[in-house]
């Protein structure tokens, strides 16, 4: 599946067409828990019946059947949303998948508050935090649809438990498919900056790539980092720009615990940077029912909301 | 099943027993009772019916055995030793802080434990993946899981009855080590999950109940749930907790509890004379 730069697209649409892309590996076995038309699962579904198993409304059993697949060398894909899969199978996941470190690829979507309408149950804020928890997960968070294919391509090769975390909302495409390149681990330098740096993860790429243009306009120059895993976090980056703007931003579609925000401080006060740091993110709170686009704007996850914060920490 | 096999089993599940206790024993603490209830099956599984290599525990199509029931890992620690997949030495390092014989089976550190298990009700949904994995790849190998009857009110383990019945799962069978008690007093006076026969009937599975501690049955309902085709087995075994050790027997507060020097000893010299 081609990408173009500016299209807009869900990361779970890119997903589903991942799966179908690289599933011709017939190692690969792919679980739903009754939601293969909303993570998209079903793009595999279509392409390879014959290795897609619907678990039904069980996400627990599905972790640990998908546990259970990879002991005997298979590669497995065990899809819900963030909340049911992070939120509800965390057990599952921590003592089936993590401890015996098996080979087992969580694709989590409708993350954060862009599900919308939903509201607040089935908007998962935590599911970053969870994860990050487990010895020895990785966790990727693309921030657009190439992102998102790479990130699958990636977790295949990877031999461990691998979280992906995927939107509902579609979101415009900002790299280019031909030239980008994936790595586990290693965070993008998207734009260089002296003022103020800042690092998004997911959506908020492209809020922090606006914002950045916003403060340009003004005589802001801030440096835009994009962290596509959580973990483990290319700390090395981090710590490299913290240390020559002094004030950071991270924006995460995500509560402010225990996400990027929490591991981005963690890294800097350890490396003893001190910077200044403000995170942007859910703010220790539920989310809401109500359009994805308006919900961005009012958990304050938008460019304009990433610009006043870089406006008020350069002052 | 003839006299001379049986005699045979017998004597490694004395030995399995023997085993059981010296880990417990020697780490003062683990779980006793469940560990003796299930003694018999594991010595049928390992030392008769099990298409296993001790010298090749990772070959991709020997049969597996899941100890859902994690708790009872002295007895399958022994199992395996006594099969040959480690030394017996190895037993009375049970519980200690670097030991690969973990308080709940550690699948990448001990040779032939295929799933690492201990948080009941995950087990049984690990050996249906197992189970489904072998169908989808058409591999002939067995898969063998044992859950516990308290692990029963797991709900978890009712999710993975739905999938192995609706997966037409018909190379697993579960047992289903009906010893009565938990923890905090008899699972009836807990919270009652009987009748065990009839909730897995209705969950699609065929059901067979034995005598857990009689290897002429346990041999015959193993044989008879490998030739039903289309719907996953279970054998519900009634079976002893503490079976094997008088003072043990039937008492709730063996379950997790170990025994001091003299109650060791007693227990020991018990089986003994069994041999």
């Amino acid at each position: 599946m081609k990408y173009e730069i500016g299209q807009k697209i869900a990361t779970r649409e890119a997903y589903g067409n991942a799966l179908a892309e690289f599933g011709e590996n017939t190692d690969i076995i792919v679980f739903d828990a009754d939601l293969a038309k909303s993570t998209k699962t079903i793009t595999f579904k279509k392409k390879f019946p014959d290795r897609f198993f619907d678990c039904g409304i069980a996400e627990g059993n599905m972790m640990s059947v998908a546990a259970g697949v990879a002991t005997t060398g298979k590669i497995p894909f065990a899809s819900s949303f963030a909340m049911f899969a992070a939120g509800r199978a965390y057990e599952q996941i921590r003592n089936s998948i993590g401890y015996p470190h098996l080979n087992v690829k969580i694709g989590a979507t409708h993350a954060g508050v862009s599900v919308g309408e939903d509201g607040a149950t089935h908007q998962c804020n935590e599911d970053l935090a969870l994860m990050r928890t487990i010895p020895g997960m990785v966790i990727l968070n693309p921030a657009d649809a190439v992102e998102a294919r790479a990130a699958v391509e990636a977790a295949i090769k990877h031999n461990g438990p691998v979280y992906m975390r995927f939107g509902r909302l579609a979101v415009p495409v900002i790299n280019d498919q031909d030239t980008y390149k994936f790595e586990i681990g290693k965070g993008q330098l998207l734009k260089e900056g002296k003022d103020v740096t800042i690092i998004a993860t997911g959506l908020m790429v492209n809020e922090a790539n606006i914002a950045a243009e916003k403060l340009a306009d003004e005589g802001i120059s801030a440096e835009v980092i994009n962290i596509h895993t959580i973990k483990p976090l290319d700390e090395e980056l981090v710590v490299r720009s913290a240390s020559k703007t002094g004030k950071v931003i991270t924006a995460e579609e995500h509560s402010i615990i225990g996400g990027l925000g929490s591991a981005v401080s963690e890294a800097l006060c350890e490396a003893g940077v001190g910077a200044k740091l403000v995170r942007i993110g859910v703010q220790d709170v539920y989310g809401k029912s109500g359009k994805a686009t308006d919900l961005i704007k009012a958990f304050g996850l938008d460019a304009d909301s990433i610009a006043a914060k870089a406006r008020e920490l350069v002052k | 099943m003839n006299e001379t096999k049986k005699k045979l089993l017998k004597e490694k599940a004395a030995k399995i027993r023997l085993g059981a206790l010296e880990c417990v024993y020697s780490a003062n603490s683990g779980h006793p009772g469940g560990s003796l209830s299930v003694a018999d099956l594991l010595a049928y599984l390992y030392f008769e019916k099990m298409n296993i290599n001790p010298e090749d525990p990772d070959n991709p199509m020997r049969d597996r055995l899941v100890l859902s029931k994690g708790h009872t890992s002295p007895a399958l620690y022994s199992a395996l030793a006594h099969r040959g997949y480690f030394s017996t030495e190895l037993l009375k390092t049970f519980r200690h802080e670097d030991s690969i014989l973990q308080g709940h089976p550690d699948m990448k550190n001990v040779p032939g434990v295929d799933m690492s298990t201990g948080s009941l009700g995950l087990g049984i949904s690990a050996a249906c993946g197992i189970a489904l994995s072998a169908k989808v790849s058409g591999d002939p190998y067995r898969v063998y899981t044992v859950l516990g009857d308290g692990e029963s009110e797991e709900g978890q383990v009712w999710e993975a009855a739905m999938f192995a019945a609706h997966y037409k799962l018909d190379n697993l069978i579960a047992f289903l080590d009906y010893n009565g008690l938990q923890i905090d007093g008899p699972i009836a006076e807990v919270i009652n999950p009987a009748p065990f026969d009839e909730k897995f009937k209705a969950f699609g599975w065929n059901v067979c109940v034995i005598d857990g501690h009689n290897f002429d049955e346990i041999d015959e309902a193993v044989n008879t749930c490998m030739e039903v085709k289309g719907k996953p087995s279970v054998i519900i075994m009634k079976t002893v907790k503490g079976k094997g050790v008088s003072f043990m027997e039937n008492e709730v507060e063996w379950h997790g509890s170990a025994p001091n020097k003299e109650q060791y000893e007693t227990a020991v010299a018990e089986i003994e004379k069994t041999l």
